[in-house]
């Protein structure tokens, strides 16, 4: 069986990703397209929601873009900074806990991230820590 | 578009009769009554035949079906349902079929729509005979067959009419007929026979009969339909439940649970109908997972059949039976189920007014059919899925089409776009598959793709042969040829970028039209595939997207190639060989483009090519040398660059050059001082900000915010008005975002006029950190700005149109400059002192014999040595040569020269010079004259100023010519006087002494010597005798010295002495002595000698030996005239009587501090004879107020002039406020006072307006030594009183 998470982003609130991770890499133009493109899909969320009552938004956005190939989900914090995940469709027992667990870590290690106090905010991630929670993340479900 | 369901009934009269069938289409799928709920809009219904068994009455039953048919649905009934599932109100509608054994199913018949859910009996026997012989016999015959089947829904109606039982006689009670059949029939169940009288009158008995018959009818109806309806929903369920086992077919389920789904559909409970495809999407879908996951059933491998057909959804029937029956013949593909499957789904949601859900679940069912073909491993003909998607996604839409209007459906854009791009993407694989984008158009093997893609679309529909725009046609038409399918493929392209941008999906909008851009460039139109690639790079640069903005690039560079926009294809390139997201090859590549375009000669007159230089080189750093970036006019500047090549090879570069702007500023000092402050670091680096790390492209063209702390300090005293935070770049941070001009054209790239540059010729840029030096020449003063950097290669021009932060570097001129200071803090009169001469030379070069001319004033001699030498050195402070001084004077001009300097050096030499104490001291100004302010803070603070006098100051004017200019220069020195003195005068009796007290007031130890007082005016009859025995003396810092002479005379001195004092000195440790001046101090002397002695003596009352506390004790003052009359004594008081003088004299007693008590009269006027020895006695009483030693009281003497008009009121005033003072201050201190004085003083006190009308003797004081106090500071013991003395014994 294949890889299932094909892609993870980290993009801040200015939509410029600060972290973005594909597997394999030859795909790599098309899935910067893709997540950068469903950056549409989570503004009409986020704005959506946002004519409702923001305390009580949903951080998982779920499903933002499937298509023939791979399904997109998406995490937004409540500092605007999104988490994607690309996933690809052709594994259809990957259920939505699971999607769900990994925005649960992923916006824990970006955290850690942030509290690096050599790290900057809004400087590309490049930390080892973070890149192997992610690399982790997408062996794993294999 | 509702289905067509057809009711057939039959009845019968007195006969059985159940309930119908349902047609739909020319398949009979059967129902047997149709239930209506809400205000859905009735089903037509039709009636085919009236069946009728028997002979019974025929007509009976046709007489009120007419009636049953129009009043079942009238009335709704609550629908209770089972498993917690809300009851629902439904308005029962009914089919009438003719009773048939056969059409009683059988056990295990599932058919759910052909049931008969009610039978019915109907009679209208009212003869015992006829019923006995005919009708129960019936009614038997119909139990039994019911019985066989174990059906127990049944009802048996009894007509009854008046008229029948009117052409009978002999006719029994209708009851009993009734009651017959009740007994004979139902059991227990006497509800299952009702009786309907006279159905066809209009009489309120037929309506109430009819109103509880139909009550009855649909009670039981509905009890029946609960009741078969949960049976059959548990039969399925059981069936579901064994599709583990094998043979279990997916088909044969899925008949029987949309057999369900056509009963809710029919009661229009879409809902629920919707559900039971829901499920069974749900089900084939786990069985497909399953299937991935290696577990597979074997009726799934029926769904793998190769697909041979792809001609889409069909959504416009509501039942496609074709595919059904695929279904029911286990023949079905996959396709096929899921078309069916979402063709039903399809329609149940445009009943519940659902279309949006309807696209949304296309989608979801495209991109899964898609996965569920690659899962199974369906082979798949090349094309067959792209035209099956694309089919599929224009059938979806122009169904939800159908059911909405314009309106909706703009407002609904979100759910539809993504079908349109869906169907756009598909379209344009197939394009390409069928060779259709490509400049050429499609060769052979394209065409046979193309035939093999339409071969399996089959023929078109029946339902959509006849519309002008069907999935079908477009795609055929599409496929046709090149230009159809240019059409097309624009047509949905623009179609979905305009729905994506009306909902505001740039993104999406902008890589669909990537995708056209594709498409142009394959057909060879750049220009307009270049609109598309400005527009996504836009985008993608505003977020920075590294990774998309480099490929974007890359198809740009391709386009603007095509276009031959040489300018924008060279940006682009440069920007493309230093994007480290491209290959080395690539970067390469772009690299080699530039230096080839570069070469090429240009066309026009002007063929530079300007291009930013942001894709070139990196400005990482600049250094000056020196490193304040201040140099003079004439000086050399070197400018290190530190730059960043970001290409891949190493580029010989024509010229670089660094454009400079010139600030000629008038105001220097200041504009040096801001320049200074704000950006120039202690090493002179200048650090260009880079971008962050890792991060090779600016999130968006902003600068960053500068920032600048402001103190605003008033000019007078420098203090703090206001503080701040200023934005230096707010021109930039604010400017307008053009919105329309693309980011990578160099429209803002304009070269300024340079008439000033830094410039280097001929250098190879290495890929990397590379190091330029620039030297410079300064020429014109002034502030320089560095504002370009431009780089040529051939005809390429890189600039970098503003170079950031501001740099500056600054020219200047400065004029030659004499400054003379003092080595120490402060220069000291009197002694010799070095003063430092510092020349800049500025722009005067100092040649061989130029001179300083000195004008200086006698006491100031310059001390010149043979050892001064002057310095030179540059303004940095280096020494660079040493020249010794000459120095000539001649009278009051003395002449330095000095030695050889260039311009912008420094000479530096030292001079002694000496300022000769000047023979009389200036007055210092904080003389000590008491204020006549009497106030004691202010005089408090007057005496601690006394205790440290100041140095007094001379100041010193020296007039220097210099060779530079015409004019002369003024310099002023201040020299301090190191001493001050005051003198006091003692008394001996007639004896004089003379006190003079030197302080040194400076910060250095002297040595005295020599100390004189020397008479200035000639008395010859006085002589001094000093009492000094050391010669000289050291004086250390602050430190007060005392010499002492004493007077003598040999004749009665004048009445005023005039001398002076001088001492020489030598400042510690010592100097040369001799060539310097005294210190002197003149003083003056008046009135001098002793006129009167004055002596108190106490002494203890008569008979005691002691004083005692308490008692009162004898005073007795004596004043004695000790010389004859002098010219001091010729003044008004003075009587002459017979020869004999007298003058009057006023004594007081005072005891300031209290431990007397003088009793009776405390001062009198005396007349004193003037002349020698002579003695006025007075006596008085004094007690004594404490035991001990106490001081005698203070005898005080005055002279008592009479009172003289005076020409200047004025000043008379003046004598009497002062006289008036002397009686307030006694007033307030004697507690006793005398008599005499104490009237006089109450006259005072009464109002001083009073003194200028009264004539008031005045009081003069001696001046001092006149009067000698013989008994001053003499003491007396006082025994404490005996009581006291006891009283302290108690006490202890």
């Amino acid at each position: 069986m294949g890889k299932i998470v094909l892609c993870v982003a980290v993009i801040t609130k200015e939509n410029y990703p600060l972290y973005i991770k594909t597997v394999p890499m030859e795909n790599e133009l098309k899935f910067h397209c893709t997540v950068h493109t469903s950056l549409d899909v989570v503004e009409e969320k986020i704005s959506a929601v946002g004519k409702a009552l923001v305390d009580q938004r949903e951080l998982y956005l779920g499903l933002l873009y499937p298509s023939e190939d791979y399904k997109v989900y998406g995490f937004v914090t409540n500092t605007k900074v999104k988490f994607v995940i690309v996933v690809d469709s052709s594994n259809i027992t990957l259920r939505d806990n699971e999607i769900r667990s990994m925005f649960r870590k992923l916006p824990n290690s970006y955290t850690d991230v942030l509290c690096n106090p050599f790290y900057n905010p809004g400087e590309l991630i490049q930390s080892k820590v973070f890149g192997n929670m992610i690399l982790g993340m997408m062996v794993q479900v294999c | 578009m509702e289905p067509q369901f057809r009711n057939y009934s039959s009845q019968q009269a007195s006969g059985p009769l159940h309930v119908l069938q349902l047609e739909n289409g020319t398949r009979t799928i059967g129902v047997i009554h149709r239930l209506q709920a809400g205000k859905q809009p009735s089903i037509s219904a039709q009636k085919k035949t009236n069946r009728r068994s028997g002979a019974g009455d025929q007509a009976l039953f046709s007489s009120v079906y007419s009636i049953l048919m129009q009043q079942l649905p009238r009335e709704p009934m609550e629908w209770r349902r089972s498993y917690g599932r809300p009851p629902k109100m439904i308005h029962l509608e009914a089919n009438f079929v003719q009773f048939k054994e056969e059409l009683i199913p059988k056990e295990g018949n599932r058919a759910l729509l052909t049931f008969p859910f009610l039978h019915i009996f109907w009679t209208d026997c009212c003869d015992t005979e006829v019923y006995k012989a005919t009708a129960k016999d019936e009614i038997t015959k119909w139990q039994n067959i019911l019985k066989a089947y174990s059906s127990s829904d049944w009802l048996i109606v009894v007509v009854e009419s008046d008229a029948k039982k009117k052409n009978k006689t002999n006719i029994l009670p209708r009851t009993s007929i009734v009651d017959k059949i009740r007994n004979d029939f139902c059991n227990k169940q006497s509800d299952r026979c009702v009786v309907l009288t006279d159905p066809l009158k209009d009489s309120s008995r037929t309506q109430e009969s009819w109103n509880a018959f139909f009550s009855k009818l649909r009670t039981l109806l509905l009890m029946s339909f609960t009741k078969n309806l949960g049976k059959f929903e548990d039969e399925m369920r059981t069936m579901r439940e064994k599709r583990t086992e094998a043979g279990w077919s997916f088909c044969e389920y899925f008949m029987v649970q949309e057999e369900l789904a056509f009963v809710f559909e029919m009661l229009q409970q879409f809902e629920d109908a919707l559900v039971q495809y829901d499920e069974l999407d749900a089900l084939f879908t786990q069985y497909v997972v399953n299937y991935g996951a290696g577990d597979g059933a074997n009726w799934l491998t029926l769904f793998c059949q190769p697909v041979r057909s792809w001609n889409g959804l069909v959504l416009r029937k509501p039942i496609d039976m074709e595919k059904r029956e695929l279904i029911q013949k286990n023949k079905a593909t996959l396709l096929d189920l899921r078309s069916y499957l979402f063709s039903r789904q399809c329609t149940l949601l445009v009943f519940l007014q659902r279309p949006w859900e309807v696209a949304q679940r296309a989608l979801e069912l495209l991109h899964n059919c898609v996965q569920e073909l690659k899962l199974l491993e369906v082979s798949v003909p090349v094309g067959a899925l792209d035209c099956w998607v694309f089919l599929s996604c224009l059938e979806v839409l122009q169904r939800i089409e159908g059911c909405c209007d314009q309106a909706q459906l703009e407002n609904n854009y979100c759910h539809t776009v993504g079908l349109w791009s869906y169907a756009t993407e598909k379209l344009k694989s197939l394009g390409y598959l069928c060779g259709l984008i490509s400049e050429k158009g499609p060769n052979s093997e394209d065409l046979n793709r193309t035939v093999d893609v339409l071969a399996g679309l089959g023929e078109e529909r029946p339902e959509t042969a006849n519309s002008p725009q069907s999935p079908y046609k477009t795609l055929n038409e599409a496929l046709s040829s090149v230009e159809a399918f240019e059409k097309h493929y624009l047509d949905l392209s623009h179609a979905a970028i305009e729905m994506y941008k009306s909902i505001g999906q740039i993104r999406s909008a902008q890589l669909l039209g990537k995708d056209l851009a594709d498409f142009y460039m394959r057909k060879g139109e750049p220009q307009i595939a270049e609109t598309y690639l400005q527009e996504a790079l836009k985008t993608y640069q505003a977020e920075g997207w590294p990774l998309l903005i480099s490929h974007t690039r890359k198809q740009l560079a391709e386009c603007q190639k095509r276009l031959q926009q040489t300018q924008n294809y060279l940006q682009t390139s440069s920007l493309l060989a230093g994007d480290d997201k491209l290959t080395e090859t690539e970067r390469i590549h772009f690299c080699r483009e530039i230096v080839k375009l570069a070469k090429q000669p240009g066309s026009g007159q002007d063929d530079r090519l300007l291009l930013g230089m942001e894709g070139f080189v990196q400005l990482k750093s600049l250094c000056f040398n020196p490193v304040c970036a201040m140099v003079h006019v004439g000086g050399v500047l070197d400018v290190e660059l530190t730059v960043h090549s970001l290409m891949p090879l190493p580029v010989h570069l024509d010229q670089l050059s660094v454009h400079l702007h010139l600030t000629v500023s008038k105001d220097t000092s200041k504009r040096s001082a801001e320049f200074g402050g704000r950006n120039r670091n202690a090493n002179g680096i200048f650090l260009f900000p880079s971008e962050p790390t890792g991060h090779p492209f600016p999130r968006n063209k902003q600068p960053f915010i500068e920032l600048y702390e402001l103190y605003d300090r008033s000019p007078s005293d420098s203090s703090l008005n206001s503080s701040g935070i200023i934005c230096k770049n707010m021109h930039l941070l604010l400017r307008r975002q053009e919105s329309n001009t693309s980011l990578e054209r160099s429209s803002s790239l304009a070269v300024e006029d340079a008439a000033y540059a830094l410039r280097i010729s001929d250098i190879l840029l290495q890929p990397g950190i590379n190091t330029i030096h620039f030297k410079t020449e300064a020429k014109e003063a002034g502030t320089y700005t560095l504002r370009q950097l431009c780089a040529s290669v051939g005809r390429v021009q890189f600039t970098l149109p503003h170079i950031y932060p501001i740099i500056q570097y600054e020219v200047y001129s400065q004029e030659p400059q004499l400054k003379v200071e003092p080595m120490t803090d402060s220069l000291l009169a009197g002694i010799s002192q070095p003063v430092k001469f510092t020349i800049q030379t500025g722009h005067y070069t100092v040649k061989t014999g130029d001179a300083l001319q000195l004008s200086i004033t006698d006491t100031l001699p310059i001390l010149h040595s043979a050892s001064s030498t002057a310095t030179v050195s540059t303004n940095g402070g280096d020494k660079i040569s040493e020249a010794p001084l000459a120095i000539q004077s001649s009278g009051k001009i003395t002449s330095i020269t000095l030695p050889q300097a260039a311009d912008y050096h420094q000479i530096e030499f030292e001079l002694h010079v000496i300022c000769h104490m000047p023979s009389t001291l200036p007055t210092a100004p904080d003389s000590e004259r008491p204020s006549t302010d009497l106030k004691a803070i202010r005089k408090a603070h007057e005496k601690t100023k006394l205790d440290i006098p100041c140095m007094t100051s001379i100041e010193q004017k020296i007039s220097i010519d210099c060779p530079w200019s015409i004019y002369s220069t003024l310099i002023s020195l201040t020299f301090n006087i190191p001493f001050n003195a005051k003198h006091l005068l003692l008394s001996s009796g007639r004896r004089k002494y003379l006190q003079v007290c030197v302080r040194n007031l400076s910060d250095i130890d002297f040595l005295l010597f020599d100390p004189q007082l020397v008479k200035v005016s000639n008395s010859s009859e006085l002589s001094f005798v000093s009492m000094n025995s050391l010669k000289q003396q050291h004086m250390y810092s602050k430190q007060v010295t005392f010499f002492l002479w004493e007077f003598k005379w040999s004749q009665e001195p004048r009445a005023s002495v005039h001398c002076q004092f001088s001492v020489d000195f030598t400042p510690l440790p010592g100097q040369e002595l001799g060539s310097m001046k005294p210190f002197t101090y003149e003083l003056k002397l008046d009135n001098f000698c002793t006129l009167y002695d004055v002596k108190a003596e106490i002494f203890p009352p008569l008979g005691a030996e002691m004083c005692k506390m308490g008692t009162l004790c004898n005073l007795e003052v004596s004043i004695v005239r000790l010389s004859d009359i002098t010219e001091v004594d010729k003044d008004e008081a003075l009587v002459e009587c017979d020869g004999y003088c007298t003058t009057k004299l006023m004594y007081e007693v005072v005891d300031n501090s209290s431990n007397w008590a003088v009793c009776g009269k405390s001062s009198g006027v005396i007349s004193m004879p003037v002349s020698a020895r002579a003695t006025h006695k007075v006596h008085m009483e004094v007690m004594p107020l404490f035991a001990g030693f106490l001081p005698f009281p203070d005898v005080r003497l005055f002279k008592y002039l009479p009172f003289q008009p005076s020409p200047s009121g004025q000043m008379d005033t003046d004598s009497w406020i002062e006289n008036d003072s002397l009686s307030l201050d006694r007033n307030l201190d004697d507690q006793v006072e005398s008599s005499s004085l104490r009237s006089r003083g109450s006259t005072h006190s009464s109002g001083s307006s009073e003194h200028k009308g009264v004539p008031m003797p005045r009081l003069l004081p001696f001046s001092t030594g006149q009067v000698f106090n013989t008994s001053a500071s003499m003491q007396i013991l006082v025994i404490p009183s005996q009581d006291d003395h006891m009283l302290e014994i108690n006490v202890t």
